[in-house]
């Protein structure tokens, strides 16, 4: 191990006990252990730390709302490496710390002062901090029962709490709320979705997208309630949480209630920093901020739409395991010095109950939309045009159609609206 | 103790013992077999965790589902015959399994 214990330049009376690194990485998460892994693959020889808040080794979070809750698979299946990879690729993880304040100077190098009294100084900075839960507004919603899903913690929290539950209120209409209810329902709990806005997954599927959602979450006895607004989260007048007012009458039994409402980028170590903040911590095309020397990955990033086609200057933040991989890689060529622009075409997926979403593309500005179902086989698509072109496809239960979106996406291609009509059709062979 | 011996593209071979129970998928990736991406942590949504299975060890294993089959129209290396997602196979106590990584999975 390359790591050295060397007296703080900070701290006059009481130095704190600290250690150097190369590349200090904020955020085990998946944006995090990507870049670390990248930045070996490509030949980096400095030492990486890769410091976390949690105290879990860094793991996936996406079972976490499906297999993992259901107990299907176990915690070690979680994890992205063994111990033994972090040791022999000189990469020192640290667990459960929270970086307090930062300094830094103008060569991109500075010191991270952790809660733990601890300083951590670095040659470079790369910050891949996360989004947090976006917190419910109402009253009672800081009762013992209402729990978010965002880390392991969360998870655990509510599989501890599972077993003494019958009734769940879900909050939030959207992947982690839709996924979580349909892990609760198959865990026997009788569950009641909440869904403030029109319709769900409204922020990232078409309107077909929803209603097809709807129907076959009702079919399969999931209580939906479109356009709920809830008055009060109520408490048994000892505290604990047995059920959800709303403002139409309703009253619902609950002894757990789930909030998944979105989530807030965790911006703040960028504002320390005197980073351009912008719904996320704006970063250019190599995932560089504007300091011009802090790295800033992941689902925290405002960058340059890396749709290839997309208008100049246009800019997102994009949530998901597909694009914290991809950022990271290109993350790391900027850190070896080499420019290498993001591009490629995101994608997503969401699996609820028997149903398997896979999202091709980006779907915002569409003019058309074209369905492809196979009711049989229980197959929906949905594909997204504008003017005419292909710009992203919503698949369920069919890969086919979602690869084969993707393969035309990525090769700059389009999809005959008037062929691909015809289900007896495979999509990629219209690829043109 | 289960074993798998990945041979990557360029024919070198890298053998992990495995956990029984655990899939080929998190064997390669908990080790840092880089040709196996598995960016969906194996929940059958990606098909970047393409191998190809030795023909001597294919009858060997559970046929594998119709999800499965179609994903692998999508793999970035074309499949063969003998191609498997290695997140839907799981190794048995004693199991000595060989596979050969594609060029690429993205």
């Amino acid at each position: 191990m390359e790591t050295t214990t060397i007296p703080s330049r900070a701290g006059a009376d009481a130095p704190e006990p600290g250690t150097a690194t190369g590349l200090l990485i904020i955020g085990a998460s998946q944006s995090g252990v990507q870049l670390a892994i990248s930045l070996r693959a490509l030949g980096y020889t400095e030492h990486i730390t890769l410091l976390g808040d949690e105290d879990h080794r860094p793991y996936q979070r996406p079972a976490l709302s499906k297999e993992f809750l259901q107990d299907k698979v176990g915690s070690e299946s979680l994890i992205f490496r063994t111990n033994d990879y972090w040791i022999e690729h000189n990469i020192t993880l640290v667990k459960g710390e929270r970086i307090a304040s930062l300094d830094s100077n103008a060569d991109g190098s500075g010191t991270a002062h952790g809660t733990s009294g601890t300083a951590y100084h670095y040659t470079r900075l790369a910050l891949t901090v996360g989004a947090r839960p976006r917190l419910l507004e109402a009253p009672g919603a800081e009762l013992d029962g209402v729990v978010y899903l965002r880390n392991a913690d969360d998870a655990l929290r509510l599989k501890e709490l599972a077993p003494t539950t019958t009734d769940v209120v879900v909050v939030g209409g959207g992947f982690i709320g839709l996924e979580a209810a349909s892990s609760l329902a198959a865990m026997g709990k009788h569950v009641t979705v909440l869904e403030y806005g029109p319709r769900l997954v409204g922020r990232a599927v078409g309107e077909e997208t929803s209603e097809y959602f709807l129907a076959e979450h009702r079919k399969r006895g999931l209580d939906i309630r479109i356009g709920a607004r809830i008055k009060e989260i109520l408490d048994d007048g000892d505290g604990a949480l047995n059920g959800v007012l709303l403002e139409d009458g309703s009253l619902l039994p609950a002894q757990i209630v789930l909030v998944g409402i979105g989530v807030i980028p965790n911006t703040e170590l960028g504002e320390a920093l005197g980073l351009e903040v912008n719904n996320g911590i704006v970063v250019d095309a190599g995932a560089v901020a504007s300091d011009g020397t802090t790295i800033v990955v992941g689902d925290v990033a405002n960058m340059p739409n890396p749709v290839p086609g997309a208008p100049t200057g246009e800019r997102i933040r994009l949530e998901s395991v597909n694009n914290a991989i991809e950022h990271a890689k290109v993350a790391a060529y900027s850190l070896m010095g080499r420019s290498e622009e993001y591009a490629g075409i995101p994608w997503f997926w969401s699996n609820q109950a028997d149903m398997k979403l896979q999202i091709a593309g980006l779907s915002t500005g569409f003019d058309s939309t074209l369905i492809r179902r196979d009711s049989g086989k229980g197959k929906f698509t949905v594909l997204y045009y504008r003017a005419g072109r292909i710009i992203a496809a919503d698949a369920v239960n069919a890969p086919l159609d979602f690869m084969a979106v993707k393969q035309a996406l990525a090769a700059g291609k389009s999809i005959d609206p008037v062929a691909a009509a015809d289900t007896a059709t495979m999509l990629k062979t219209l690829i043109a | 103790m289960p074993t798998v011996h990945f041979t990557d593209a360029a024919g070198a071979t890298t053998t992990i013992n495995a956990n029984t129970g655990d899939s080929v998928m998190e064997t390669a990736v908990r080790s840092g077999v880089t040709a196996i991406v598995a960016e969906c942590g194996g929940s059958l949504s990606c098909a970047t965790c393409h191998v190809f299975v030795s023909e001597a060890d294919l009858p060997t294993l559970e046929p594998m589902g119709e999800m499965e089959d179609e994903m692998l129209y999508g793999t970035a290396v074309d499949r063969e015959d003998n191609s498997r997602l290695s997140c839907q196979i799981r190794l048995a106590e004693g199991q000595d399994l060989h596979v050969t990584t594609p060029e690429t999975q993205v």
